[in-house]
């Protein structure tokens, strides 16, 4: 047994986080600024949190991930980082040359009080920024929040910075996309251009993570959002934002400073939250919803409603992040599966209200927990009181699917076990098609695998 | 087995005046001094173990992940506290390739991620009463035999003061808790985490169990952490050879072979640059005299095992080792014989690490392979230049912020005769302590780099064009869209294990099927040099 020593006896905790269902802002800094185009991330703090921040990104997406670090000394962190940040501005310009550097703060030069804002000044003063580039920055303490808070912050940083309204409007619309897959950036594009509709993504890793081997390395890959977009997103008609967690700020900023009315709605996964996608962004964009997307939703609905009695009263265990939490319980009690296990260790009281709208009638039973101590510990000591047919979630899970014999699905960050989740889907209609099909192969196989010999089936 | 004097290499002045005409002329001046063109017969200072530049894009990670991470991460029965947000105890979650065997005890923690994630007003307010809460919890629920608790960057700057807790939950729960102050910010790369955590398990775990254990010959390993299974191999080897493997530091360990590991008569360090402390200290303490040993390469990993029975001057162990060694390099020849013809005069760079740098290069030598240029994440003068320079090295700001322990002899548990051997070996020209570095190992003209940054390896690889290239996660696939096989030497790409003669055979094979593998060759589609055709397709769609 891998996690041998967990009780099923529950035991409160107030201060001990076992098995965490989140990891820190920076992260989610750093991997939002990838989707900017010609843009170098850049860690202000210790060397080691930039190292931590690049392995787990680069594990996740077996790709390169590159970004600077302002290399804190305990000198540093005694005088603060000022000097350090004024020397990695000029450094990774004059050796690196992106369009922009992203900076983001840590927990270090948080607790510090660094000024990132006045330092990009001062850098700015000091000729250390050439002209027609740029630094933009955003503070993501790691005591604050989780990695979603940090994305977040970033996306708000880069919309803050670029956006100008030059007051005509144009006849786009802006997507601001939650944290989600490179595919699944790719895949809202796709959706979007169907429809017809004119859109910005922001930020859009996409060709920037999943960038193809030619035999030669390209520091700033071709993806990412151009700068030319961001500006004109101030000038977009209106904004979707897929997730709350990750992209309400941003759009609210985006609406302060250019007046850009904004909806929010979830991350188009599955039946429910594609239609709200695909409804919203067809009133904004004011575009029809074409045949094929009718037909890609027939497709997904038509599978579900073949194999729908391999799915029905399922039991299932989750854990991630809320703004892909909540469509995915949507669509897993759409497949008539009961999603009874839920913990997030991003913070925020929306979850547990949007969970308990979803839940409160088709699984009372179901426990759920978000934010501080809500962990993977706590998860599977549930799941040891009573078990469940089906684990989703990242990695991690893969030591309990083994000790408890649980089939189970890799969805959320980080995946640095198997590949597959920066290439296809798991947004619009397709991506529910592909999160069927990943479901009802592992229910499946563990049928065949198990079921005696008697009642093995040739066709299922 | 390889002829090194062969192939001559070229000098790479021009490349190293190309690579710092880039940058700003106060950091040219600096890296300049960290490229050293090697000449085995001359001595030169390695620029190592100095701050990194900010901004040029580093390998090197923090303090605490040397000391959390690195020495601590492989102990199976201990709890490792992780005090601070969340992130530093996640990002170090099982993502070293530490293999243990738990034994029949199971106890094993090592799937497990601990911490204190503190929050805004934690970090306002102080945190110590959530540390002491969460060791409380954490003794309730698993009942450990021992707790430590690393500090992260904001618990110095808050001032949190993770000693006295540790003192004070070790009287209240009974168990062994001690806390390490290995701030990210401490030192300038892992290298100062590797030195704090020697320190701590020397003061409070070394020495706190003086049963003898069994076994004619007791000895410990230090600096071999298991990645990819090598401390498995080697351990078979011990135990044919009847040696009492007490303890190794730390590759699949436990706490309690540490509090037992004074009570050897012999100590062997493999990775020299992570874990010489703690082989000095216990030396000066208990009288343990240390060699260097290196099992990475079959015939160094033969070197080795004669040296150990050399030491224990035994006729029946020096027979059992060449019985080993007999029969464990003929399976090592046919398989040389095999890759050699496909491998023989490839190139090879590395950047890694404290040891495998240089390590490395053995196993590439067997190949017929040549190592045109390596270097150092962390490491310091001594693992460039060897154990002579360790006197001239001077002691900077940053090193002088890690705590260098006075330690005294043990008029109780110190052990005479032990310290007795050694001035007897070393009369017959036995060599104690005999690090010699990387450098005097490497070829006339090969570039020495330590602390690489991005800019330097792209310029590396474009002048150099390897055929392999050894590094780190971060490095991997930076490398490899280049069109060059990339080999982990950190994680082993989730392969090896690479330790001993077993270990040889497998990066031979593992080396022979990157290398020669077709799947480079197909990069380019087969219509990219056909231009005309493609003009033609692109004129229809017109």
């Amino acid at each position: 047994m891998l996690l041998r020593h967990t009780p099923k006896e529950i035991k409160e905790r107030k201060a001990l986080t076992v098995n965490p269902a989140k990891t820190c802002q920076p992260i989610g800094a750093m991997y939002a600024a990838l989707g900017i185009h010609g843009c170098l991330p850049h860690s202000h703090g210790s060397q080691g949190c930039c190292s931590y921040h690049r392995s787990t990104l680069t594990r996740h997406y077996k790709e390169p991930v590159m970004a600077g670090t302002s290399s804190f000394t305990e000198g540093s962190s005694v005088f603060g980082g000022q000097a350090n940040l004024l020397a990695s501005i000029q450094n990774i310009f004059t050796i690196y040359e992106p369009e922009i550097i992203a900076v983001h703060s840590t927990c270090l030069s948080e607790t510090i009080g660094d000024d990132l804002k006045q330092i990009i000044e001062k850098a700015r003063e000091d000729g250390k920024i050439p002209l027609g580039r740029h630094v933009i920055h955003c503070n993501t303490p790691s005591y604050v929040g989780s990695h979603i808070t940090g994305y977040a912050n970033m996306v708000k940083g880069a919309i803050d910075y670029f956006a100008e309204s030059t007051g005509k409007k144009a006849d786009r619309v802006n997507l601001i996309s939650g944290w989600v897959e490179p595919s699944d950036m790719r895949e809202i594009k796709r959706i979007a251009s169907l429809m017809g509709a004119n859109s910005i993504l922001l930020p859009d890793t996409s060709d920037v993570v999943d960038s193809p081997q030619t035999g030669s390395f390209n520091m700033y890959p071709k993806g990412g959002t151009t700068i030319a977009d961001m500006v004109a997103s101030g000038d977009s008609k209106a904004t979707l934002a897929c997730g709350e967690w990750a992209t309400k700020d941003a759009a609210i900023k985006l609406e302060n400073k250019c007046k850009v009315p904004f909806e929010i709605t979830d991350i188009p996964i599955g039946i429910q939250a594609t239609d709200r996608f695909v409804t919203k962004l067809s009133k904004q964009a004011e575009v029809t919803i074409p045949e094929s997307i009718n037909n890609e939703r027939g497709r997904l609905l038509d599978v579900i409603t073949d194999m729908h009695q391999y799915l029905h009263g399922k039991r299932v265990a989750l854990w991630g992040d809320p703004d892909q939490i909540i469509p995915m319980v949507e669509f897993l009690l759409d497949l008539d599966m009961k999603p009874v296990y839920i913990v997030s260790g991003t913070p925020g009281k929306r979850m547990a209200n949007r969970l308990e709208e979803l839940l409160s009638e088709k699984v009372p039973e179901a426990k759920y927990k978000n934010g501080e101590l809500a962990d993977m510990f706590l998860l599977h000591q549930w799941i040891k009181n009573e078990p469940v047919d089906l684990l989703i979630g990242n990695t991690y899970g893969k030591y309990i699917s083994r000790d408890e014999q649980i089939p189970f699905l890799r969805m959320g960050f980080p995946i640095v076990d198997r590949i597959g989740h920066s290439y296809f889907p798991t947004v619009g209609y397709m991506g529910g098609l592909r999160i069927v099909e990943k479901i009802l192969g592992l229910l499946m196989d563990k049928q065949d695998a198990e079921c005696p010999e008697t009642s093995f089936e040739l066709v299922m | 087995m390889s002829d090194k004097k062969k192939i001559e290499l070229p000098d790479p002045s021009d490349i190293k005046e190309d690579i710092l005409a880039k940058y700003p002329k106060k950091v040219a001046k600096k890296r300049a001094k960290s490229m050293v063109i090697n000449d085995p017969e001359m001595d030169q200072e390695q620029q190592s173990n100095v701050r990194t530049i900010p901004g040029i894009i580093t390998q090197r990670g923090c303090c605490y992940a040397g000391c959390k991470g690195v020495v601590l991460g492989p102990t199976r029965d201990i709890v490792n506290l992780t005090h601070g947000p969340i992130g530093c105890g996640f990002y170090s979650w099982l993502t070293r390739r530490n293999q243990t065997d738990p034994g029949p005890d199971g106890e094993n923690y090592m799937t497990y991620c601990f911490s204190t994630d503190m929050q805004d007003s934690n970090i306002v307010f102080g945190g110590e009463k959530k540390l002491a809460d969460a060791i409380r919890e954490a003794y309730e629920i698993f009942k450990p035999h021992a707790i430590s608790i690393f500090s992260t960057c904001p618990i110095g700057l808050i001032g949190d003061d993770i000693h006295t807790v540790a003192r004070q939950m070790k009287q209240e729960l009974g168990i062994n808790v001690f806390g390490f102050s290995c701030e990210g910010y401490k030192g300038v790369s892992q290298s100062a985490g590797h030195h704090i955590a020697n320190n701590r398990i020397f003061t409070d775990v070394v020495g706190l169990d003086d049963v003898v254990r069994p076994g004619k010959f007791r000895v410990n390993l230090l600096g071999e952490y298991n990645i990819g299974g090598d401390a498995f191999i080697l351990e078979k080897y011990f135990e044919q050879m009847d040696i009492n493997l007490v303890s190794t530091y730390s590759g699949n360990s436990t706490v309690r072979d540490f509090e037992n590991s004074h009570t050897v008569d012999l100590n062997m360090v493999m990775c020299h640059r992570s874990i010489n402390y703690i082989a000095e200290m216990m030396e000066k303490k208990y009288g343990i005299p240390w060699i260097k040993v290196n099992f990475i390469g079959a015939e160094a990993t033969a070197k080795s095992l004669r040296k150990i029975a050399e030491y224990f001057e035994d006729d029946q162990l020096k027979s059992k080792v060449e019985k080993i060694i007999k029969s464990e390099m003929k399976e090592v020849k046919i398989v040389i014989d095999q890759v050699k013809p496909r491998l023989e005069g490839k190139v090879a760079m590395m950047y890694v690490g404290g040891s495998r740098a240089h390590h490395y290069q053995e196993l590439f030598n067997e190949m017929g392979m040549v190592t045109v240029s390596a270097g150092y994440e962390f490491a310091h003068r001594d693992d460039y230049e060897g154990r002579k320079v360790l006197d001239s090295i001077k002691i900077d700001a940053d090193s002088r912020n890690i705590e260098e322990l006075t330690v005294v002899k043990d008029e109780t548990k110190f052990r005479p005769e032990l310290p007795e051997k050694k001035a007897s070996l070393l009369e017959k020209g036995y060599r104690f302590e005999d690090y010699e570095g990387m450098m005097p190992d490497m070829k006339k003209n090969s570039l020495v780099v330590d602390d690489i940054s991005h800019w330097e390896s792209e310029k590396l690889i474009e002048y150099y064009k390897p055929d392999i290239f050894c590094a780190g996660i971060k490095e991997k696939y930076v490398i490899q869209k280049y069109g060059i096989p990339m080999k982990q030497l950190h994680s082993y790409d989730y392969g090896g294990p690479y330790a001993g003669f077993k270990g040889a055979i497998n990066f031979y094979k593992e080396i022979d099927r990157m290398i020669n593998t077709n799947v480079w060759k197909l990069i380019a589609p087969p219509w990219k040099n056909q231009p005309e055709i493609v003009a033609k397709m692109a004129d229809v769609e017109y």
